[in-house]
């Protein structure tokens, strides 16, 4: 099966710093693949990579048959790869429904929409109308996630949904994924809690350092192989 | 006292017209254009500049005023948008220096080509008597028809800025690239482009209070950095960013330089920048700052 997403040799940059090491990825349609590493692993700049936030050449990412490296982002989410950044990074100066409407600016068709966000996250309907950051954590995080499902992506890039909520907030956010997968929806998630990692996903990539580590099916790796790859002990 | 306050209000108006390009380009893109006057006087100019040729042409009357008045407005946008996308904004960054010197010599450039072009004598639009004209008032007062004018001219202009700003989709870019440039790209919009069309419509408000301060009064190429001065000093006193705040502290810089003029004729510009100084000190943000929806 040839892969919808992938990833050949990658490396990325930031100035004269390399960040990632040929990295070699690929992603199937209809799956959810976690990308787990401690800090300043390179989880963070491969999906920003993927996205077109950090330059890459253009033979090194192919999406859905075509080659996708060193496009500029608003290319790439026309095309259908959406990121929910690191920390949320709402529009401070907009609204709830605003946010999530900044979402639809690639006008991609698809089954999302404001309604079909707010059957899917209820509280968003009661505060559309504040200020994005005047939420919660959680509900930030929401808006975040509804804000990428806006531009109907085939691909969702999640980068550490569960950075900084508490842990009742984090099963509420990861408890709604499984129903925007159920639409053939494929997606990464970067996590570091591996355990929430192996639940949510089919295969796991580990990596360190800017290279991969390690990489299997989530239900087969071992602790002790994710804990050698991840701590490089 | 109720008359000097009148024409604080309405010589306000001219004001915030000089500033709503500056506070848009500050809100959106950080940007400050330190050749904000000088364009204001190239706009003046221009219309001379197309009124003068129509007249060679033997068009010289109300409805040829008109036509140029209409050029200026795609000419002025189209300006703007290719000023942006082409120059500026390769000075934007996290470091402001490179747009304020390129701003500063785009200063230099405009008001040299001026005085090479139409030499250092002022000059001034033809209105055919709407500078002079006036509306009488109970209790003796009268106020100028031409700055009545100009004063609602700026509060719709104020008015359907904030209206863009926060009521449509392009509204909605420019206030998302102005938060997060890198999320804003993101999702779908190109900032080189946002930025260009915000410098359009801000230019297209340049044009217009270069058009009307060249019918209130004279003008001539040295003219700018003064009105530059008037500009920023309303936007800082409102709030960098916000435009009714700018309309605000526009009308504040009219009142306290009228009421100097009142007090001495020489006080006046100086007990604006007197004014201004106190709310930089006390307030440094400005009375309203950030637009906000």
């Amino acid at each position: 099966m040839t892969a919808l997403l992938q990833a050949s040799g990658l490396t990325a940059f930031y100035g004269d710093a390399q960040a990632l090491f040929g990295i070699d990825f690929e992603l199937n349609a209809g799956e959810t693949v976690a990308i787990i590493g401690g800090n300043g692993a390179g989880k963070s700049t491969f999906l920003k990579a993927l996205t077109g936030l950090v330059r890459s050449r253009p033979d090194q990412i192919r999406f859905d048959g075509e080659t996708i490296g060193g496009l500029p982002p608003g290319e790439i989410v026309k095309r259908g790869i959406a990121l929910v950044p690191e920390g949320r990074r709402l529009f401070a100066s907009l609204s709830v429904e605003e946010n999530l409407l900044m979402g639809a600016f690639a006008q991609r068709p698809g089954p999302w929409s404001l309604q079909r966000l707010f059957k899917l996250f209820p509280i968003l309907e009661q505060k559309r109308a504040l200020p994005g950051t005047a939420l919660s954590g959680g509900q930030q995080q929401m808006v975040a996630i509804g804000r990428a499902l806006m531009s109907n992506p085939t691909v969702l890039l999640c980068d550490e949904l569960s950075l900084g909520l508490a842990p009742i907030v984090i099963k509420e956010i990861y408890d709604a994924l499984p129903a925007i997968c159920a639409e053939g929806m494929t997606a990464v998630i970067v996590e570091q809690d591996v355990s929430m990692a192996q639940r949510m996903s089919r295969r796991i990539y580990c990596f360190q350092e800017g290279r991969v580590a390690l990489q299997g099916a989530s239900d087969s790796l071992t602790r002790e192989q994710i804990s050698q790859a991840y701590f490089g002990v | 006292m109720v008359e000097t306050l009148l024409q604080g209000l309405l010589l306000g108006g001219l004001y915030c017209l000089f500033a709503l390009g500056q506070s848009l380009m500050f809100g959106v893109m950080r940007l400050t254009n330190t050749a904000q006057g000088d364009f204001i006087i190239l706009g003046s100019f221009a219309a001379i500049a197309g009124m003068n040729a129509l007249a060679a042409l033997g068009w010289n009357n109300g409805f040829a005023s008109f036509l140029v008045m209409l050029a200026l407005v795609p000419l002025a946008f189209a300006f703007g948008y290719a000023l942006q996308r082409w120059v500026l904004n390769g000075t934007l960054g996290r470091d402001p220096l490179p747009s304020l010197v390129v701003t500063f010599g785009l200063s230099i450039v405009i008001q040299n080509l001026l005085l090479e072009l139409f030499s250092a004598d002022p000059r001034s639009i033809e209105t055919g008597g709407l500078n002079t004209a006036s509306i009488t008032l109970p209790a003796g007062l009268a106020i100028g028809v031409l700055p009545l004018a100009i004063f609602a001219v700026a509060l719709v202009a104020t008015g359907a800025l904030q209206w863009l700003f926060n009521g449509t989709r392009l509204g909605r870019a420019f206030r998302a690239v102005s938060d997060d440039k890198e999320i804003a790209e993101l999702m779908g919009l190109n900032s080189n482009t946002v930025y260009a069309l915000a410098t359009a419509i801000a230019f297209v408000l340049i044009a217009l209070a270069g058009v009307l301060q060249g019918m209130r009064t004279t003008v001539s190429p040295a003219d700018g950095p003064l009105l530059l001065l008037f500009a920023f000093e309303a936007v800082i006193i409102g709030g960098m960013g916000s435009f009714w705040g700018t309309f605000a502290g526009a009308l504040l810089l009219g009142i306290t330089q009228q009421i100097g003029f009142r007090i001495d004729p020489g006080w006046g510009i100086w007990i604006g920048h007197v004014v201004f100084l106190i709310v930089l000190v006390l307030r440094p943000q400005g009375l309203f700052p950030k637009t906000r929806g």
